[in-house]
């Protein structure tokens, strides 16, 4: 038998990418088993956003969320790539 | 790493995770900026840094204890100004140069971490300059100060680190080790995220970046030689090494170590540092400075010497000199450890060496440049370019400074157009990956995107061709003095040199030399070209098949040019534009070469090419060059109606593989295509009618028109395996040219018109056309079918009716060469015809066990070229179902 989940979408404020994701975090709780967080207004993600994300993965892994970032675009992909986080999420067009 | 691991500590190890994470985070962030947002950052941190160039420059002094305070300012704004100026209109980031007429664009990709170690020498100064490089390159910094300089480094950081992040630099972009220890050092230098090592310091610091496995920026100790020659501006010369050897009290290590001066000059050079403020030293002065300078142990100086006043050295050593004195100069009489001021001393003491010639100086040099110094830097002061020419070959410094201060002038920018830098790189010599003046672009991996780019292509031909009937008559047109027909007996016999002379202008000196009919050898040539000087001719008329048209063109590139060495214009080559054997353009005399063929085939009265035989070493000597094609071509039928049937036969097949062959190259183009399709028509309308009816002037002009015309398409396109396999097999059995391509011929379509084994690299092709080129010279041909593969097996049909019709065998073993005798030469066949130049502009590239198997079709005959198509199609969907993991 599967688990019915139901995802949560959350879009990703595009100028304060660090605070959006500290704030998806808190709304999300445990149960969701599905996440897609909406990135095509993000242009570009500073260390903040970075250590962000970091927590949110570790938080996923914790709480056995599948976390999917939606619409990455391929310079931020880049970046999650060499920070070796990209693994840690699914990626959506 | 194991051994500091154990050393460090976990809470050591988790400050250095630290500062790498950061620099990590920061890093990869960074390779999101644009170029714009870079520069929009590195400003502000120049401006910063030249606005706090004199506090970093007393914090350096105050802390290290070394060198002077007005020049470390004017370092640090060097380091700013100055590397601004060079970097500021640089592209960093993306496509940072473009190459159009190359197709190459670079683009900029960067490092990631730099662990970048500083030195005591020049610790603020180096850290500004680093600083904006890394800005510059979008790669984050963490940056070990030497122990004795930590504090003046960690604010230079700070200062450049608050102007990035002020103007939106990553957070953590630079960083500073707090106090440390080796073992931080080597921690930093193992570790897996960090991208590269710039260590600016001492050798054991350089030896350790380099030992650590990781790419290194590695610079390190000099030794700089300088040779004042006696033309030099002795003026100048003297103020500019003072300027540099007391600039920072010689801490910069490319400062002048030791001085080498003309025997000539030498008193009034040592007379005009004296009159500057320099204190010559005698002998006995020498002595003490040398055993307290330098460390007797070592043979290296003395750390508490470096960076001092000279006043203050004299006055450790004991010497007793002006209270204004700037240097300290000690005369030497040879290097090395039993001259201990023959090394490096970063400090306002200079060594000087009388030398009685150029020669001897130089050697000084040379040693002074090895022991220690290899390299880094050199000076010479000089007015003879030739001296200064003699100077950088045999010196091995990453820079000869030339009538110039060197320390000033290695920085660069300011003496001279070399790049600004604080970081000398010193090549191999010094352990080094380079030997650059180090800046931005060794900050940066660069990534060269390489666009296709079609290979030149050309069509030459002769100048002037004259076809059909009677074309003989245009001899007429050529006027000469003196002229030399070379042709067989058999021409002679029948006529047909008369028929020349004919038409030779009146007042021309002819003279006429019969060669054997065969394959031209060295001797026979040789024998020709005796007298071609004979008779000083200034025309060469070659009247006969392709033996005696090559045999005449070799004869014409040796009378031109005696020194012509052909065996070495034999030499192998892959593309024509770039053979290492160029032809020789230069001649000793001048002669036109006018072509009659009397052979419907090798096409030779147009071709590049000329084929002899060394009889002595047992091979055959094959030249290309398009300076041996003919001047003239004549291309008169008269000369071929009495040709017999087996020759028509095996000629007009040549003629036909040389057609096929152009038409399929790598080198086919849309101009070689014309040719090679038109002759293939020609050839099959005509050669049976010529063969069948021999005085069918028609069919013998068409059939001689096409020998040209597809010699025409295959000198510009060339041939293919076919007559790699026939050259071999030919030259083996001693079965005639163009029958050992008829014997392949059906084998070699089928072969090329299936998906190859390997694919022959041909820039100028899209993609596999054989097969389409096969098929559309069936659709020429008017042969039917729908599809390619129908049209390829109705081209080899059609080829096999053919030779059919001209009675040729059609398989090896028809011409009663045994089964056992052939497998004992294939070993043999298979090498040549691999060797075969031929071979190289086939479109299918042929692998030895394919060149078996062609060998053994052409021994097993007809029926297996028929066969060839469907087991190679079988194997194709074999090939392609593998591919597609079916």
């Amino acid at each position: 038998m599967t688990m019915t989940t139901i995802p949560v979408w959350h879009e990703i404020d595009g100028e304060r990418v660090a605070d959006s994701l500290h704030e998806t975090c808190q709304k999300l709780n445990g149960d969701a088993g599905n996440v897609s967080l909406d990135f095509s207004l993000v242009r570009r993600i500073d260390p903040s956003a970075l250590k962000a994300l970091g927590e949110l993965a570790s938080w996923a892994d914790e709480k056995s969320v599948k976390i999917a970032l939606r619409a990455v675009n391929v310079d931020v992909y880049r970046v999650l790539k060499l920070m070796k986080l990209a693994s840690r999420f699914s990626f959506v067009a | 790493m194991a051994e500091s691991v154990a050393i460090l500590g976990e809470e050591r190890i988790a400050y250095l995770e630290g500062l790498v994470s950061q620099a990590r985070a920061a890093a990869a962030v960074f390779t999101q900026y644009t170029q714009e947002d870079v520069d929009r950052i590195v400003k502000p941190m120049v401006l910063a840094g030249l606005e706090q160039a004199q506090y970093l420059a007393h914090l350096a002094i105050e802390e290290t204890r070394l060198g002077v305070l007005e020049d470390k300012a004017l370092k640090n704004m060097v380091a700013t100004e100055f590397v601004y100026n060079y970097v500021k209109d640089k592209r960093t980031v993306g496509t940072i140069r473009e190459f159009p007429e190359r197709r190459l664009v670079e683009v900029a990709e960067p490092i990631g971490v730099i662990f970048s170690l500083l030195p005591i020498t020049n610790p603020t100064s180096t850290v500004l300059f680093k600083c904006i490089m890394a800005i510059k390159t979008r790669n984050a910094v963490i940056f070990s100060p030497h122990p004795s300089a930590g504090r003046c480094c960690y604010e230079a950081v700070r200062i450049m680190y608050e102007a990035a992040l002020k103007h939106g630099a990553p957070q953590g972009v630079f960083t500073c080790l707090e106090s440390h220890n080796l073992e931080d050092n080597a921690y930093m230098m193992h570790h897996k995220d960090v991208g590269l090592i710039d260590a600016t310091g001492g050798p054991g610091m350089v030896k350790a970046a380099y030992s650590s496995g990781k790419p290194a920026l590695g610079v390190g100790p000099g030794n700089t030689p300088v040779y004042l020659e006696k033309t030099a501006d002795l003026n100048m010369a003297v103020v500019d090494i003072i300027t540099s050897k007391t600039f920072d009290n010689g801490t910069i290590c490319a400062s002048e170590q030791t001085v080498v001066i003309d025997d000539e000059i030498y008193d009034l050079v040592l007379k005009k540092f004296d009159d500057l403020g320099s204190h010559i030293c005698n002998q006995k002065e020498t002595e003490l400075l040398s055993r307290t300078v330098i460390d007797p142990n070592t043979g290296f100086m003395q750390p508490l010497a470096v960076g001092q006043k000279a006043t203050d050295i004299a006055r450790m050593v004991g010497l007793k000199v002006a209270p204004k004195t700037k240097l300290l100069i000690a005369p030497i009489h040879g290097v090395g450890r039993e001259h201990p001021l023959s090394v490096e001393k970063l400090f306002p003491v200079l060594a000087v060496y009388r030398a009685k010639s150029m020669d001897e100086a130089l050697r000084v040099c040379v040693d002074v440049n090895r022991a220690g110094g290899l390299g880094h830097t050199a000076v010479v002061f000089s007015r003879n370019d030739e001296v200064i020419q003699k100077f950088s070959e045999v010196i091995n410094a990453g820079r000869i400074i030339v009538n110039s201060p060197g320390s000033i002038g290695a920085l660069g920018g300011v003496y001279n157009d070399m790049v600004p830098t604080f970081s000398f790189g010193c090549g191999t010599g010094g352990g080094n990956s380079t030997t650059d003046n180090v800046n931005v672009y060794n900050y940066l991996n660069i990534k060269r995107v390489a666009r296709r780019t079609p290979a030149h292509m050309w069509f030459r031909i002769p100048d002037q061709i004259y076809f059909n009937l009677n074309a003989v008559e245009n001899l007429g047109h050529f006027p000469s003095r003196s002229t030399v027909i070379i042709t067989n007996p058999a021409m002679e016999q029948i006529g047909h040199v008369d028929v020349v002379r004919r038409y030779i202008p009146p007042q021309t000196l002819v003279h006429v030399s019969v060669i054997p009919d065969a394959e031209p050898d060295v001797k026979i040539v040789m024998q020709g070209v005796e007298a071609l000087n004979f008779y000083k001719v200034d025309q060469i008329i070659a009247l006969g098949g392709g033996s005696v048209i090559d045999a005449a063109k070799i004869m014409k590139l040796k009378y031109e040019s005696p020194e012509a060495d052909l065996e070495e214009l034999a030499a192998p080559f892959l593309d024509m534009r770039k053979r290492v054997v160029q032809y020789p353009t230069e001649k000793a005399s001048r002669a036109r070469l006018i072509a009659i063929s009397t052979t419907s085939g090798t096409g030779s009265e147009v071709t590049p090419f000329a084929v002899m035989t060394d009889k002595e070493r047992g091979r055959k000597v094959t030249l290309a060059d398009y300076s041996l094609s003919p001047d003239v071509a004549i291309v008169d039928p008269q000369f071929v109606i009495s040709m017999p049937k087996g020759l028509t036969a095996d000629t007009g097949v040549d003629c036909l593989t040389h057609a096929l062959e152009a038409g399929v190259s790598i080198y086919a183009s849309a101009y070689t295509d014309s040719n090679a399709m038109q002759a293939i028509r020609m050839v099959f309308k005509y050669l049976p009618i010529a063969y069948e009816h021999p005085q069918d002037e028609e069919a013998r002009s068409m059939m001689h028109n096409a020998a040209c015309i597809a010699a025409i398409a295959f000198s510009n396109a060339s041939v293919g395996v076919n007559h790699a396999l026939a050259h071999a097999f030919g030259a083996r059995f001693g079965v005639a040219h163009g029958r050992a391509n008829a014997l392949m011929l059906p084998h070699v379509i089928a072969y090329n018109a299936s998906v190859p084994t390997k694919f022959m690299p041909s820039p100028n092709q899209r993609g596999y056309t054989a097969h389409k080129k096969y098929a559309m010279m069936a659709d020429l041909l008017g042969l039917g079918g729908h599809t390619i593969d129908e049209k390829v097996k109705n081209l080899i049909t059609a080829t096999e009716q053919l030779l059919d019709q001209l009675a040729i065998p059609r398989s090896i073993a028809e011409l009663g060469i045994s089964k056992e005798e052939f497998e004992r030469a294939m070993p043999d066949l298979v090498k040549v015809a691999f060797d075969d130049p031929s071979g190289r502009s086939n479109p299918r590239m042929p692998l030895l066990s394919e060149l078996v198997e062609l060998f053994w079709s052409a021994y097993a005959g007809r029926d297996l070229a028929q066969a060839a198509v469907t087991s190679e199609k079988q194997s194709e969907k074999q090939r392609v179902d593998e591919w597609l993991c079916v």
